[in-house]
Parts: structure tokens; C-alpha cells; sequence
């Protein structure tokens, strides 16, 4: 795997072999000294066009656990509106000797054109482009969903909101899918986009009548400013309709397990009561992000075991 | 200077000489029994073609002389096979006033490669506002007739109505760049499955065909004429055939790349496909070629597009929209015209040169080839192929979707009015 653009480039055993790889990492988070030498000597540069501090600080925490340099550089606002463009900061980076770059932009596919454009040679993580792929967080939502379903095969998730401006829906919908998962996306018309008909998931504008019997259910964040757009009349009438209170969350599977990618709007699509509920699985979502971003960096950088004698050096080696 | 053509074959039919001089065809006979010419041309198996009239080209100039100038753009042109252009209005200064289309003008005289013609702003500034002195641009030395805020829709529809009647007084017509703003609002690509996946903003085939149907029914309303620029959905050929069936004064264009590239393209992010409109799908390429076969769609118009290199080497979201098409268009029309058996020489020349120079209305272009008339012309090889090397383009900027394509058909010599400006596939 030299790069990871998005989810619909994994198969199954790729999907698979990130999932496994973060299991064994994460082990490394329950130890006191939570570091590797795996990466060592390995520059990752974090591009964040986008403020983004969670995703940021995620992917950093990741790199140093395996022992990589980290630059973060953060290039807030458009990059033709700051003058300098994609390509240069790129090529900057990469005379740095960036080995990964780790990119949030504004713009749908710029990572993918960081990959593909012979701007750089060095690989490429999306860590969110635009309205497109969001495939760590993808990652790590298939992650925790394992950890509390095991396999999803055959496992009936819900995803809620607004499917149109998410780069997590669309991760989330491929990924899931590929793992076996029924995915069923739950928004009001106008935030589905066009063709949504074709994307491997079902599709209801019942909130109520999808989250009978499901597995999981995961709310997405909706921007106030949609309303302004004409998307949906209120906030109020949007979390009517649409936001997951505690009278819906009591429609779900007994062992069911509800998600949000963060920041939430509590009161808005998730109340309050819901978010800090025992089947939420909010803040596991961020512990587990460390550890699929690990595995992802670990795997984009070709360090394959075999180079390091095992994934995890036995608990003696790792330097107390 | 007199000119012989040897051997030509006027709309591919049988082989004559064609002698030019003055200005105009002097002679048309048998192979072999004109008298030499100042300049012989050998034009055995070519075929004989009136000079390309393209009704939609950017020149950026003045203002983005970085990217084209009425100098290498009209290079581009003659290369093509063009003996005129209507240069678009979208210029730094807009070109909204008698001043800036003289100049157009002028400068296209000096260059000497092909005819210029200004087309002008509809509204000042392409603000949608304000009508421009549309009078003084038709009665400067630019003699405009086209008018057209191309790259922005006059989407007032009390602006519309007012322009399409005001230009009548000088037989004058609105292009439409037919885009619903409201509709596009940060549209990048073709709205569908195919922008659902990729997270790019969709630009609706309804955006287009909304604004197409309204005006095809002003234009009856207030009896007037109407042009629609670089057409792309085959629900706007269904529109502008129900106009046109209804007796309704409307022309339309189609680009080159409209005929033969897909929506499928943007997959590569790479904004050398980013276009307005967009690429759209398949069943909308065969509806277009359908529209240009059956004559529903008037003309072939290159949206010609030239954008400095750092203006495509970026991310698609800060990518401009445009394509080259002078050099390509007539190849890209062979390939999906004449090679498919839609179109016969005679329709190409109909669709490229008469039509256009007719919408235009441009005296002395898009004329047959007949004695006394004028001697506009190009000679094609159509059994030639070549290869799309943009760094060998006559055009100051690359964007040609094109590139490392192998094409059909070359044109091998251009003759502005018996004043050959391209011989042997080079300026002359």
C-alpha cells in the first residue's frame, strides 16, 4: 500500500490487514511507554490545509508512537488565496525529505493529486479532502464498531445526516459495505446526493424505521449554516426529524453501540442524554483513531514485519 | 499574388485546379490546364473546404496576455484551419465598449492570420446589470453583431428580453451562455453517481436546459433571434429542436470536446478536463453528435480556452475552466463526424464555416467555392494523422485535453482571402 486516497480503493484484506495491524498497535497504548522504534529516522509531514485539531493531533500522536519525525504545517485557508499552491508547498515538503504526507484540504481530490500529479514521490494519506473521503476516519469507525460487534458481516448499520457534504459518510458507506456490513443512509432528500441510488447502501428518510433491530448508528455532524442553504426549514425541525434522542436510541439492538465523528452539535442531531450514554462510543472512536492512523502510516512507509522481526518487538526491547 | 491549387478536391468531391487571385476564386477548371500561378500548391488527395469560422474563442487579450494574445491565439486559428473567430467579450477590460472592441479588432487586422471578430459584452462588466452601448459596438470598425457575456448567464430575465430586443435594430444576436446561477452555485463537474463519489459540487444538466427553454421563448415572444453557446446536455437538444420545429429564430453550438469526451474524466481530478459545462455522459456525446447530424445544432464552436500553466497544475477545485480547441477542432469532428458517417465534407463545411459566418453574420465567410467568390479557404489531408503534443501548439498555453492523442485528418494549408496563411501545416 504506498498511499491511502480513499476507501474505495480498499478490498476486503486490505481493509483487513489495517484492522489487524491497529489491533496489534493498539496494545502498544495499554503499556506505559507507549512507543515504537518502527519508524525511526522516517520524516511525516502533517499538510493541513483545513483546521482540523482533532485529525491533527491524532495523526501526530500516531507518528511519534512509531518513532517518525513529525513537521505539521498548517496552511490554514485556500492555497490560492494564501499565493502559494498546493504544488509548491508539496514540493517543498518533499525536498524536506518528507517520506508520508498526511494531507487535509478544502478541495475534493487534492490528495489524489498529490498522489498521481509527479508533484512528489513520497506517499500520500488523506486525512479529509472536501466533500470526499475521509478513509481514517472510516478506518477507525470500522475499528470500534469490531472491537463491540466482531465481525460485521452481515451487521445492519445506520448512518444519519448529512450524507451530502460528508467526506465520512462516503468513507463510511464503501468501507462498511466492503466489510460485509448493511449500511443503510438515513438524511432528508436534500442532503443525499444525486446518484446515491448506485452507492452500495440502502436509503430511508425514516430515521425511526431504520434504527429498529440496529447494530449501529452513527450521527453525522450537520452544519447550522445548511439551513440557510434551504437544505431543512430549522434546526429544530431538523432534529425532530432527524436527530437521535433517547426515544430512538431505545429502537436499536440491545447491544448496539452509537457514533460520531466529532465535533458534535449536542441538542441538534445527538441530545445530550444519547452522547454521554452507555452505548456511546464517542471517545473510544478518538483512542482508536491513534491506532488505525499507526497502522496506516506504518504500512504506507513499507515496513513490512518481517524488516523488524515481528510488528511489536517483544515488551524487553522497547526501551523502559 | 496568384495562388493555383492543383488537384483540389472541393468538398471531397472530384479533382480540380482552383486559382486564386485578388482576393478571390479567379478559376476553377480540369486538373492541368491552368495556367501557372505565382504559387503552385500540389493539392493532390485534399480536400477543399471555405475557411473555418469559429463562433467562440478567447483571445485574453487584453488582460491575461500570459495565457493567449490575439497574436499566437489567431496563429492557433489559421493552424486549425480558421479564416475567422469571434473573439469572446470575457476580457481584462471586459469588452463592453467601442474602445476595447476597436482594439480587438485592430489588433486581429495587424496580426494578419485570420479575421477578428470582437463579439461584445451584453451587460457592463458582465455584471447582469446593466445593458452595455451594444449600438456604439455595432457601429464602431469592429461592426459587432454578436453580442454575449460568455463565462457568466444573463440570467435576468428582464435583461434578456431587453438585450434580445435591442440588438435587432442592427440585426445583432445574443449568445447565451446558458448556465442557471443559482443552479451552479460552486459547481464543478456534472452533477450525477459519478460527482455523488467524488465529493465534487454538481452543475445540473437542468441548470442548462432551464435557461435554453426559457430563452428560445423569449426569443419567440419578442421575435427575435437567439444563439445558444456551447450546448451539452441532450435535453437542450430535444429544446432547441422543439424551438426550431416551432418555426423559433434559435441556433446553437456544440465544442469539439462535447462531441467526444465523458464526465468519467474528472475521476483523474486533473483540471485539464474542467470545463463550463461541464463534460457530461455518453448518452449526452451521442445526443449532441446526434443534434450536429441532424442539424438541430448549427455549428461546431471551440470554446477555445487558453489558461496560464499554474491555472491547471493545481488541485480541481482551484482549477479554471477551459480547453484549447483551435488546432484540434477540426480534427475532433472528422474523427466523430465524418469517420462515424454523419457527416459528409459538404456538412462539415456547412457546420464549420457557413452556419457560423451566417449567425455572425460575417459577409465574405463561409461562402461556396465558386468563381468570384471569396477565396477563404482550407486544404485538409483527411488521411493524415498526428499526435497532440501541447508544447508544439501555436497557443501561448497547454490545456488541451488532447494531449498524446492521435487524431485524424491535418490541415495542410489556410488561404485568408488568396493570402495563403498556412502552407504545408505551417504558417506561412
Amino acid at each position: 500500500m504506498r498511499h491511502l486516497l480513499s476507501t474505495t480503493d480498499l478490498t476486503r484484506e486490505d481493509a483487513l490487514l489495517i484492522l489487524d495491524t491497529a489491533a496489534e498497535l493498539a496494545r502498544v497504548t495499554d503499556r506505559a511507554v507507549k512507543k515504537l522504534p518502527t519508524l525511526r529516522g522516517r520524516t511525516v509531514v502533517n499538510l493541513f490545509f483545513e483546521d482540523s485539531t482533532r485529525t491533527r493531533i491524532s495523526f501526530e500522536a500516531a507518528a511519534k508512537r512509531l518513532s517518525a519525525d513529525v513537521i505539521t504545517f498548517s496552511a490554514k485557508g485556500s492555497s490560492v488565496s494564501k499565493g502559494e499552491s498546493l504544488k509548491d508547498t508539496a514540493l517543498t515538503l518533499e525536498a524536506m525529505g518528507a517520506d508520508a504526507v498526511v494531507v487535509r484540504h478544502q478541495a475534493s481530490g487534492a490528495p489524489y493529486r498529490l498522489a498521481h500529479s509527479g508533484w512528489v514521490g513520497c506517499s500520500v494519506v488523506n486525512a479529509g479532502d472536501g466533500t470526499h473521503e475521509h478513509p481514517t476516519q472510516a478506518l477507525l469507525d470500522a475499528f470500534t464498531l469490531r472491537e463491540h460487534l466482531g465481525d460485521l458481516q452481515g451487521r445492519r448499520i445506520v448512518i444519519v445526516g448529512d450524507v451530502l457534504h460528508s467526506r465520512v459518510a462516503r468513507s463510511n458507506a464503501h468501507l462498511l459495505s466492503t466489510l460485509g456490513a448493511c449500511v443503510t443512509l438515513v438524511a432528508p432528500p436534500t442532503l443525499l446526493p444525486v446518484g446515491v441510488e448506485t452507492w452500495p447502501c440502502a436509503v430511508s428518510y425514516d430515521l425511526d424505521e431504520a434504527l429498529e433491530g440496529a447494530d449501529a448508528v452513527m450521527m453525522l455532524r450537520v452544519q447550522n449554516e445548511r439551513m440557510n442553504a434551504a437544505f431543512f426549514p430549522s434546526t429544530h425541525e431538523y432534529s425532530r426529524r432527524y436527530g437521535l434522542d433517547t426515544r430512538r436510541a431505545a429502537l436499536l439492538s440491545d447491544d448496539a453501540v452509537v457514533l460520531h465523528p466529532g465535533p458534535m452539535n449536542r441538542g441538534m442531531e445527538i441530545s445530550a442524554d444519547v452522547a454521554d450514554g452507555a452505548r456511546s462510543v464517542i471517545v473510544e472512536q478518538v483512542t482508536n483513531g491513534v491506532s488505525v492512523r499507526m497502522a496506516v502510516l506504518y504500512l504506507v512507509l513499507g515496513a513490512r514485519a518481517e524488516d523488524q522481526g515481528g510488528l511489536l518487538p517483544a515488551a524487553e526491547a522497547v526501551p523502559a | 499574388m496568384s495562388v493555383v491549387l492543383r488537384s483540389a478536391r472541393p468538398y471531397g468531391e472530384e479533382p480540380v485546379d482552383v486559382a486564386l487571385e485578388n482576393g478571390v476564386i479567379a478559376a476553377i477548371a480540369a486538373p492541368g490546364t491552368l495556367p501557372a500561378g505565382d504559387l503552385e500548391v500540389d493539392a493532390a488527395g485534399l480536400v477543399l473546404l471555405p475557411g473555418l469560422v469559429d463562433l467562440h474563442t478567447h483571445l485574453r487579450e487584453p488582460g491575461r496576455e500570459d495565457a493567449e494574445t490575439i497574436e499566437t491565439g489567431t496563429r492557433a486559428a489559421a493552424l486549425g484551419g480558421f479564416t475567422a473567430v469571434h473573439a469572446m467579450a470575457n476580457t481584462q477590460p471586459v469588452a463592453d465598449t467601442a474602445g476595447v472592441v476597436e482594439m480587438v479588432w485592430r489588433r486581429g487586422v495587424e496580426a494578419g492570420h485570420c479575421d477578428v471578430h470582437p463579439v461584445g459584452a451584453v451587460t457592463v462588466g458582465l455584471g447582469g446589470e446593466h445593458l452595455a452601448e451594444l449600438g456604439a459596438m455595432a457601429d464602431s470598425a469592429a461592426r459587432v453583431r454578436v453580442f454575449s457575456d460568455d463565462g457568466v448567464c444573463v440570467s435576468d430575465p428582464v435583461i434578456m428580453r431587453r438585450a434580445l430586443e435591442y440588438v435587432k435594430a442592427f440585426d445583432g444576436v445574443i449568445a447565451q451562455h446558458a448556465q442557471e446561477p443559482r443552479l451552479t452555485q460552486g459547481a464543478q463537474m456534472n452533477e450525477g453517481a459519478l460527482s455523488g463519489l467524488l465529493g465534487l459540487a454538481g452543475w445540473p444538466a437542468v441548470a442548462e436546459e432551464a435557461i435554453i427553454a426559457r430563452d428560445v421563448l423569449l426569443a419567440a415572444h419578442v421575435g427575435s433571434r437567439v444563439h445558444i453557446c456551447h450546448l451539452s446536455t441532450a435535453g437542450s437538444v430535444d429544446i432547441v429542436r422543439y424551438a426550431k420545429a416551432r418555426g423559433i429564430d434559435v441556433t446553437a453550438e456544440v465544442t469539439p470536446h462535447h462531441l467526444i469526451l465523458t464526465e468519467d474524466l474528472a475521476a483523474t481530478y486533473d483540471p485539464v478536463f474542467k470545463v463550463n459545462p461541464p463534460l457530461r455522459t455518453e448518452a449526452d456525446v451521442m445526443a449532441v453528435r446526434e443534434g450536429l447530424e441532424d442539424g438541430t445544432i448549427d455549428a461546431v464552436a471551440t470554446d477555445h480556452a487558453p489558461h496560464a500553466h499554474e491555472d491547471k497544475d493545481c488541485e480541481w477545485a482551484a482549477g479554471a475552466f477551459g480547453m484549447l480547441g483551435l488546432q484540434t477542432a477540426l480534427s475532433i469532428v472528422v474523427d466523430t463526424m465524418v469517420r462515424t458517417g454523419r457527416l459528409d465534407w459538404r456538412d462539415v463545411a456547412d457546420r464549420m464555416s457557413v452556419r457560423p459566418a451566417r449567425i455572425g453574420r460575417l459577409g465574405d465567410q463561409g461562402r461556396p467555392i465558386a468563381v468570384g467568390e471569396s477565396a477563404s479557404l482550407v486544404l485538409l489531408d483527411p488521411a493524415a494523422s498526428w499526435t497532440v503534443d501541447p508544447t508544439a501548439l501555436a497557443s501561448r498555453s497547454r490545456n488541451t485535453p488532447f494531449a498524446g492523442r492521435e487524431l485524424p485528418a491535418r490541415v495542410v494549408a489556410t488561404f485568408l482571402r488568396g493570402r495563403p496563411t498556412v502552407l504545408d501545416g505551417a504558417l506561412a
